[in-house]
C-alpha cells in the first residue's frame, strides 16, 4: 500500500478553520483587555473564509486519503450550514461575552474546533473517522457548556452532557469494534458490500447497527434518548445553547443519513420500523411537553426535540426525496433557531435573569422592531406558511407520504398543530400583555444585528422563494 | 490457543460492567471510570477482531481511542474540579438545580 495522495483542497475549509482557531488561541494574551473582541471578529472572518474554500473543496469531488474522505455535494451543502451556523453563534456570542464578563477569546476557538469537528463528520466516509470528528465536536462543546465556569448551573449543565455524551461515544464505539468483526472493514462503502453477500453473521450486524443508532439518537436528542436536552441547554450559556440545538443536531443527522443509507440500505427491514417509532414518540414527547415550559430555554429545547422528530420522519422515509427535505429543513431549522436564540440571549439580560415567557410581556409596545423580529422567528418555528419553517415541513411530509408513511405525516400536522399554542403564547405574551419592564436596558450591538438580520432574511428567502435551495439540496441528496 | 470468542465475551461482560456502573453510581469520579471501563471492553473487542481479520487496522483503532479517552478524562476531570469548587460535593443526586 502506497501513501495516500495528499489533496489540500479537499479538506481547505477544516483546515482553515484549525488553523484560525489554534491562531485566536496563541494570540489571546498578547491582545490587551479591550481589543479581545477583535479576536471574534477574527474568527468570523475565518469562517468567511472557510466558506470561500469550499469552491475549491467542491472542485475536487471523490475519495481521498485511502477513501477515508469524501467530497459530494451532500458533504459540500452540510459544510455550508455548519459554516453558517459558526457564523451567526460568533456574532452572537460577542456582545454576550462582554456582558457576562466571560470575554475570553478561546470561546472562539473552541466554537470553530467544534465546527471543524463538524465538517469532519460530514465528509468522513468511514466510522472511525466520523468517531473522531464527533469527539472533536462533543469535547470541545462540553467546555463551551461550561463556559460560565463560577455558575453553579452551566457546570452542571455541562456534566451533565459530558457524562451522557461520553456514555453514547463508547455506544458508538461498541458499534463500530462490532461491524468491524463482522465484515473486516469500518469503511462505509466496504460495510455496504460485504453485508450484500450472504456469508454475514446477521445478528451481530444487527446488534452493532442498533449500538450506532442508539449512539446517535442521543447527540441529535430525539425520543426516548433525549432526557438530557432540557437540562443541558437550560443551563448552557444562551448563544452556546443556540449553538448546540443546530449544530450537534445537523452533524449527527448529516452522519445518520450517510451511514445508514450508505452502509446499511440492504438491512433496512431491520431498522427502519425502529426510525418510524423514534419519529413518531420524539414528535409527540417535544411538542406536548413544550406545552407546559415556563422557561423560554426550556420551552425551545423540546421545541429542539420536536423538530428533531421531523427530521426524523424525513429519514424514515429513506428516499432521495427524503434526503433533500430533511436538508432543507436542516438549514431552515438553524436559522430561525438560532435566530430565536439570539433574541432571548438579547432580552435575558445579564446572567439571564429574565428567560421565562412571561418576561417578554410588553415588548411589543416598548421595543416594537425587537418583537416583529421575534414573532417572524416564532411564527417559522410553527410552520406558518410564508417562512421557512413551513416550505421545510411541507418538503418533509411530501417526502414521507411518497414513501408511504401515512401515519406519520398525520402525527406530524397534529403536533404541528399543537406546537401553535407554545409559539403563539409568546406573542401573545409580547402584543397583548401590559409590559412590566421598561426593557430600557436591552442593549442591540452590531454584531448581534447582524446575526438577527442574516437569520431572518434567510428565514424569509427560505419561505418565499424555496425552489433554488431545494434544487440544491436534491443534488446534494445521497445516491 | 484460547478461542476468540472467549475474549469476545470477556469484553461484553466488561462493558455491561461499565454500564451497570454508570446507572447504579452516584460518585462522578465512579462514573467516569465506568465509561473507562466501556471504552476499553471496546479497545479489547477491536484488537480481538483485529486478530481474528489477520487486520491490523482493528489495532490501530484502538490508539485513536485511547487518545481520544485521554482527551475526554482531562475535560470531564476539568469540569468536576470546576462544579466541585462552586458546591463541595462529588454527588450527582445533589446536582438537581436543572429540572423539570
Amino acid at each position: 500500500m502506497n501513501l495516500a495522495t495528499i489533496n489540500i483542497a479537499a479538506i481547505l475549509p477544516t483546515l482553515v478553520l484549525s488553523v484560525v482557531g489554534i491562531v485566536v488561541m496563541v494570540a489571546e494574551p498578547f491582545v490587551g483587555e479591550q481589543k479581545k473582541s477583535n479576536l471574534g471578529w477574527l474568527a468570523f472572518a475565518g469562517t468567511l473564509a472557510a466558506m470561500l474554500s469550499l469552491v475549491p473543496m467542491a472542485n475536487n469531488r471523490g475519495q481521498w486519503y485511502s477513501n477515508l474522505w469524501i467530497v459530494d455535494d451532500y458533504d459540500v451543502f452540510l459544510d455550508f450550514i455548519f459554516l453558517l451556523i459558526a457564523a451567526i453563534t460568533i456574532l452572537t456570542s460577542m456582545d454576550f461575552l462582554r456582558r457576562e464578563e466571560l470575554n475570553h477569546p478561546e470561546f472562539y476557538s473552541l466554537l470553530l474546533f467544534a465546527t471543524a469537528g463538524m465538517l469532519m463528520m460530514a465528509a468522513s466516509n468511514e466510522l472511525v473517522m466520523v468517531f473522531l470528528g464527533l469527539e472533536i465536536l462533543s469535547i470541545a462543546t462540553y467546555v463551551m457548556a461550561g463556559f460560565r465556569r463560577a455558575d453553579l448551573k452551566s457546570n452542571e449543565s455541562a456534566l451533565k452532557y459530558f457524562l451522557l455524551g461520553s456514555f453514547s461515544s463508547a455506544f458508538f464505539l461498541y458499534g463500530i469494534a462490532l461491524i468491524f468483526g463482522a465484515t473486516g472493514s469500518t469503511n462505509l462503502l466496504a460495510i455496504a458490500d460485504a453485508l450484500r453477500s450472504s456469508k454475514i453473521q446477521i445478528s451481530l450486524v444487527s446488534l452493532s447497527a442498533a449500538l450506532i443508532l442508539i449512539a446517535l439518537c442521543f447527540k441529535v436528542a430525539v425520543a426516548p434518548f433525549h432526557v438530557w436536552t432540557p437540562d443541558v441547554y437550560e443551563g448552557a450559556p444562551t448563544p452556546v445553547t443556540g449553538f448546540m440545538s443546530v449544530g450537534p443536531k445537523a452533524a449527527g443527522f448529516a452522519v445518520l443519513f450517510r451511514v445508514f443509507l450508505t452502509a446499511f440500505p440492504s438491512i433496512e427491514d431491520r431498522w427502519g420500523s425502529a426510525i418510524w417509532m423514534v419519529a413518531a414518540l420524539t414528535m409527540i414527547l417535544g411538542n406536548v411537553i413544550a406545552v407546559v415550559q415556563p422557561n423560554i430555554k426550556r420551552m425551545l429545547a423540546y421545541s429542539s426535540i420536536a423538530h428533531a422528530g421531523y427530521v426524523a420522519v424525513a429519514f424514515a422515509a429513506t428516499s432521495d426525496r427524503g434526503v433533500s427535505a430533511a436538508l432543507f429543513y436542516l438549514l431552515a431549522y438553524s436559522l430561525m433557531n438560532l435566530g430565536a436564540f439570539a433574541m432571548v440571549t438579547i432580552i435575558s439580560r445579564k446572567e439571564d435573569k429574565l428567560v421565562n415567557v412571561t418576561d417578554y410581556a410588553g415588548l411589543g409596545s416598548k421595543r416594537p422592531g425587537l418583537a416583529a423580529v421575534l414573532s417572524l422567528f416564532m411564527l417559522s418555528l410553527a410552520g406558518v406558511p410564508g417562512t421557512a419553517g413551513f416550505a421545510g415541513k411541507f418538503f418533509i411530509f411530501r417526502a414521507a407520504l411518497e414513501s408511504r408513511l401515512v401515519w406519520l405525516a398525520i402525527i406530524g400536522v397534529v403536533t404541528t398543530v399543537i406546537s401553535f399554542y407554545y409559539y403563539l403564547s409568546v406573542i401573545v405574551q409580547m402584543y397583548m400583555r401590559e409590559p412590566h419592564d421598561e426593557f430600557s436596558d436591552v442593549r442591540l450591538c452590531g454584531s448581534l444585528k447582524f446575526a438577527l438580520v442574516i437569520s431572518a432574511a434567510g428565514t424569509l428567502y427560505l419561505g418565499l422563494l424555496p425552489t433554488r435551495v431545494l434544487d440544491w439540496t436534491t443534488t446534494a441528496a445521497l445516491r | 490457543m484460547i478461542p476468540a470468542s472467549w475474549f469476545l465475551i470477556l469484553s461484553a461482560v466488561l462493558f455491561l460492567i461499565g454500564v451497570l456502573g454508570f446507572f447504579l453510581k452516584r460518585n462522578i469520579i465512579a462514573l467516569l471510570l465506568s465509561v473507562e471501563i466501556m471504552l476499553n471492553a471496546v479497545n479489547l473487542t477491536f484488537v480481538v477482531f483485529s486478530n481474528q481479520h489477520r487486520q491490523i487496522s482493528g489495532q490501530i483503532f484502538v490508539f485513536f481511542v485511547l487518545v481520544v479517552a485521554a482527551a475526554e478524562a482531562a475535560v470531564g476531570l476539568a469540569l468536576v474540579i470546576a462544579m466541585f469548587r462552586n458546591r463541595e460535593s462529588l454527588n450527582v443526586d445533589r446536582s438537581n438545580l436543572l429540572k423539570w
